[in-house]
C-alpha cells in the first residue's frame, strides 16, 4: 500500500473529506510552506545538524581535493597562454584561448563528430538495450547464463576491446576487413566513424540493458495483467504501460550514457587515433594538452567539454525531469 | 453479460504441481459467485484462467456458450479488479477509466460520457483529474472498480479487491460492491480468503481446498449443512468446535459427557456405514447457559459442566471459552485449517471450546459453569476422509444448488 500511510479509521474520514473539498491537495502546499518558513531550531536540532556536517566533512574534503581542485586549476590554466615548449611566454590572456578554440574549424569538426557519435550510439543502445533487458527479464531457463553472456562485452576493458576491433578490421589479417570492400575501412572517414560507433555500441549496450532491467523490475506484474484484460495488445502494453512507468529509469539510463558517450576517447584513440577527421573533443583536447604540450589551449578545451556535459545534465534533470541519481522524490512513485 | 462454464478445468504448472484439479462450475448470467479458500487453494489461479492470464492445462472454459480456452484476455470481454488495484500511475483517474475504452477505439464523446457516468456512480467525479498517487486506498479501490464498469463487460472478475483496505472501509466497500453488482446485473466472480466476505457477498459460494472444489452452494446452506470437515471449519466465525467422539451402544462418548444418539443421527450413521471413532462438530451459537434454557428446549439437548477460561462480552452476546479435558480431534483437514489460521503451533493442553451465550448470562471467568448444547444441530464427521455423516437427506453431499 504505497502512499497510504494514514492510520486505520482515519482513512474513512479522509475519504469523505476528500470527496467534498479535495482536502489532501490543499494540505500539501501548506506543509511545504512550513518547511520553508525557517522556524528557529531547537538546541537538539542544531546539535544534530552540526554532527551531520561533521560526518560529511571528510567525504566533502576528499571530493574537493580530487575533483574541485583540478577543475579550478584547469579553469585557471585555460585563462593563460601556457605552452610547455615556450615556458617563458607564459602570460595571463583572459578569454583569448576560448576565442581561439571556438573560432577553430578543427574544434567544431570534432564537436560535430562527438555529437554524431553521442546521438547515434545512445539511440541505438537504448533500442538494443531495451530488447536485451526484456530478454533478460523474461528468460526463465538459464537466466544466469543469459545474463552473464549479455554482460561480457561490458566486462572487457575498452582499450582491449578496441584493439580486437582494430585487428578485426585490419586488411589482410582481420576477419571483418573484406566484408564490404577490398579497401581498408579504418582509413576512410565514414567507415571509420561507423566502426567507432559499432565498437561503442557493442561495448555499452549491456550497461544500458542493466539499467533498463532495473527499471523493468519496477513495473508491477498486476499492471500488465490489468492492461491485457483492459484490451491492450502486447505492443500497447509496452508503449502505454511499461514505458511510462519505466520513464524515470529510462531517463537515468539515457543521462548516464549521454554523459559517457560525449567523452568518447578510448575507441577513437585505438582505432583511428583521430585520423581523417574522426577526432572527438576529448581526443583533440588530449592531442593539444599531452601531445602538443599546450596547457592553455588544452585546458580550454577540457573546460568547454566540462561545460557541455554540465549543460547536458542540466537539460536532462530540469527539462526532462530526470530524477537526479540518489534523490528519491522525483517522479518515482 | 453472460454465463461462465468451467468444465473439468485443471491447471498443471511446468514443475509438476497441480494448482487446480477438475473444477466443474456453472455460473449463471448475472450471478455473483465467490471463490473462497485458504491461500494456495487455487482460487486465484482459477480466476486467472477465466481471465485468460493463465493457460488452461485441460478442460474447457465457456463464456456465453463459446469456448474461450485459446482466446487472449483482450478478446474475452471481461474486466478484472486486482488486490493491488493496478492503476496506471502515469495516468489521471479519468485516463485510467478511459483506458479500456480508448483501446476499444470508441469516439471521444462516448468515452467522456461513459467515464462521467461511472465516476458519478462511484462518487469519483471530483477526483477525475488526480493521479493515483494522490488518492487514498479507498479512492484507488473505487477507481479500479470504475475502470472495470465503464466497459460494460460480459463479466467482472475480482481478485481480493478489498483486502488492502482497513477493516472499517472494507465493510463499507462490501456493501458498495454488492449494490453495484445488483444494479448492473453483471456476472461476477469474486475471489477472497475471507469467509465473512464470502458469506455476505455472494449468491453462491465455492469453497476450494488444494485445487479442488469442496462444496458449492448459497452461504446459508454451506453454513448449515457443510458436507465435510473442511467446509465446516472454514465457514463461520468463530469457527465450529471439533471434539473426538466414540459411538458405543447407542450413545456418543465425548469430552462433554455421554450423549444419547437420537433417531435421526442413528439412521444417518447406519446408512453411512460409519466408523466408531468420529469427530463431533458444534457451532458456538448452539451452546447456551444452562440456567437460561427452558424445560422444553432442555430436552432437545444435553448439558455438561466445565471451567470457564475467558469471557468476551460483545454486547449482543458473550463469547465464552471453556476448557474441556480430553484429546483434540485430529484430521488432515483440521490441521490445514489451523495452519491457515496461523494457529498450528498454538495448541493448548485441553481443547478449548468456544461458545456463544446470551448476553443475559451471568457467567464469570474462573467458575465452573453448566452449559447446555443443542443435539439437533450437531454434526458428526468421519476422521479418515472428513465426510459429514449427518447430512439431511434433502441435502446430499456435494450437490450444487439448483
Amino acid at each position: 500500500m504505497s502512499g497510504n500511510a494514514t492510520p486505520a479509521g482515519a482513512d474513512v474520514a479522509a475519504d469523505e473529506a476528500d470527496l467534498r473539498t479535495g482536502g489532501r491537495q490543499a494540505a500539501v502546499p501548506a506543509q511545504r510552506a512550513n518547511r520553508r518558513g525557517r522556524a528557529p531550531l531547537s538546541e537538539n536540532k542544531r546539535a544534530e545538524r552540526r554532527l551531520g556536517l561533521l560526518l560529511c566533512a571528510p567525504a566533502a574534503l576528499v571530493m574537493l581535493a580530487v575533483t574541485g581542485y583540478p577543475i579550478l586549476y584547469s579553469v585557471w590554466l585555460s585563462l593563460q597562454r601556457y605552452d610547455l615548449r615556450f615556458p617563458a611566454e607564459r602570460e595571463f590572456v583572459g578569454l583569448q584561448n576560448y576565442v581561439t578554440v571556438l573560432t577553430n574549424e578543427f574544434w567544431w569538426t570534432a564537436f560535430g563528430v562527438t555529437m554524431l557519435i553521442t546521438v547515434v550510439t545512445v539511440a541505438v543502445e537504448l533500442v538494443l538495450g531495451m530488447g536485451l533487458a526484456l530478454i533478460m527479464h523474461r528468460t526463465l531457463v538459464g537466466r544466469g547464463i543469459v545474463r552473464t553472456a549479455a554482460l561480457i562485452p561490458y566486462g572487457i576493458v575498452t582499450v582491449v576491446a578496441a584493439f580486437s576491433w582494430r585487428y578485426a578490421w585490419t586488411p589482410g589479417t582481420g576477419y571483418l576487413a573484406n566484408l564490404f570492400s577490398d579497401g581498408a575501412p579504418l582509413t576512410e572517414r565514414a567507415s571509420s566513424l561507423a566502426i567507432i560507433m559499432l565498437a561503442e555500441i557493442w561495448k555499452t549496450t549491456p550497461f544500458m540493458a542493466l539499467l533498463l532491467m532495473a527499471g523493468l523490475a519496477l513495473v508491477p506484474e498486476d499492471l500488465l495483467k490489468a492492461a491485457s484484460t483492459d484490451g491492450a495488445t502486447a505492443w500497447q502494453r509496452f508503449t502505454k504501460v511499461m514505458l511510462p512507468v519505466m520513464k524515470p529509469a529510462i531517463l537515468v539510463a539515457l543521462l548516464f550514457r549521454t554523459l559517457d558517450a560525449f567523452r568518447v576517447f578510448d575507441n577513437i584513440y585505438v582505432l583511428t587515433a583521430g585520423a581523417n577527421d574522426t577526432s572527438s573533443v576529448s581526443m583533440i583536447a588530449y592531442n593539444n594538452l599531452i601531445r602538443g604540450l599546450n596547457l592553455g589551449i588544452g585546458s580550454t578545451m577540457s573546460v568547454l567539454i566540462f561545460i557541455t556535459v554540465a549543460i547536458i545534465a542540466f537539460v536532462f534533470v530540469k527539462l526532462f525531469g530526470t530524477a537526479a541519481p540518489g534523490s528519491d522524490d522525483g517522479e518515482r512513485r | 453479460m453472460a454465463d461462465i462454464v468451467l468444465d473439468k478445468v485443471s491447471k498443471k504448472f511446468p514443475d509438476g504441481t497441480t494448482a487446480v484439479r477438475d473444477v466443474d462450475l456453472e455460473i449463471a448470467d448475472g450471478e455473483f459467485v465467490i471463490l473462497v479458500g485458504p491461500s494456495g487453494c487455487g482460487k486465484s489461479t482459477t480466476l486467472n484462467m477465466i481471465a485468460g492470464l493463465e493457460d488452461i492445462s485441460s478442460g474447457e472454459l465457456r463464456i456465453d456458450g463459446q469456448r474461450v480456452n485459446d482466446k487472449a484476455p483482450r478478446d474475452r470481454d471481461i474486466a478484472m479488479v486486482f488486490q493491488s488495484y493496478a492503476l496506471y500511475p502515469n495516468m489521471t483517474v479519468r485516463e485510467n477509466m478511459a483506458f479500456p475504452l480508448r483501446l476499444a477505439k470508441l469516439d471521444r464523446a462516448t468515452i467522456d460520457q461513459k467515464v462521467a457516468e461511472a465516476a458519478k456512480v462511484l462518487e469519483l467525479t471530483p477526483l477525475l483529474d488526480r493521479k493515483p498517487a494522490n488518492l487514498s486506498g479507498g479512492q484507488r479501490q473505487r477507481v479500479a472498480m470504475g475502470r472495470a464498469i465503464v466497459r460494460q463487460p460480459k463479466a467482472f472478475l475480482m481478485d481480493e479487491p478489498l483486502s488492502n483496505l482497513d477493516a472499517k472501509l472494507r465493510v463499507q466497500m462490501r456493501t458498495v460492491v454488492s449494490r453495484l453488482q445488483k444494479q448492473l446485473g453483471t456476472t461476477t466472480v469474486y475471489v477472497t480468503h475471507d469467509q465473512t466476505e464470502a458469506m455476505t457477498l455472494g449468491d453462491r459460494v465455492v469453497i476450494m481446498r488444494g485445487g479442488a472444489v469442496q462444496q458449492v452452494g448459497p452461504p446459508q446452506e454451506l453454513y448449515d449443512h457443510p458436507n465435510n470437515l473442511f467446509v465446516a471449519g472454514f465457514i463461520g466465525s468463530p469457527s465450529m468446535n471439533f471434539l473426538p467422539a466414540t459411538v458405543e451402544q447407542g450413545t456418543l462418548r465425548t469430552a462433554l459427557g455421554d450423549v444419547p444418539i437420537g433417531d435421526r443421527i442413528r439412521r444417518e450413521l447406519e446408512g453411512a456405514d460409519a466408523p466408531r471413532e468420529l469427530i463431533l462438530g458444534i457451532r458456538p451459537e448452539h451452546f447456551e447457559d444452562a440456567e437460561l434454557v427452558d424445560e422444553e428446549t432442555r430436552r432437545r439437548g444435553a448439558e455438561f459442566s466445565a471451567p470457564v477460561d475467558i469471557v468476551e462480552s460483545m454486547g449482543s452476546d458473550k463469547y465464552v471459552y471453556l476448557t474441556v479435558e480430553g484429546g483434540r480431534a485430529s484430521a488432515a483437514e483440521l490441521e490445514e485449517l489451523a495452519a491457515d489460521a496461523g494457529a498450528a503451533d498454538f495448541a493448548g493442553a485441553g481443547s478449548n471450546l468456544v461458545t456463544r451465550l446470551s448476553a443475559e448470562s451471568t457467567v464469570t471467568e474462573g467458575e465452573h459453569r453448566r452449559v447446555w448444547f443443542n443435539l439437533e444441530k450437531i454434526h458428526l464427521f468421519d476422521p479418515s476422509n472428513g465426510r459429514n455423516l449427518t447430512l439431511h437427506e434433502a441435502h446430499p453431499a456435494g450437490a450444487p444448488a439448483a
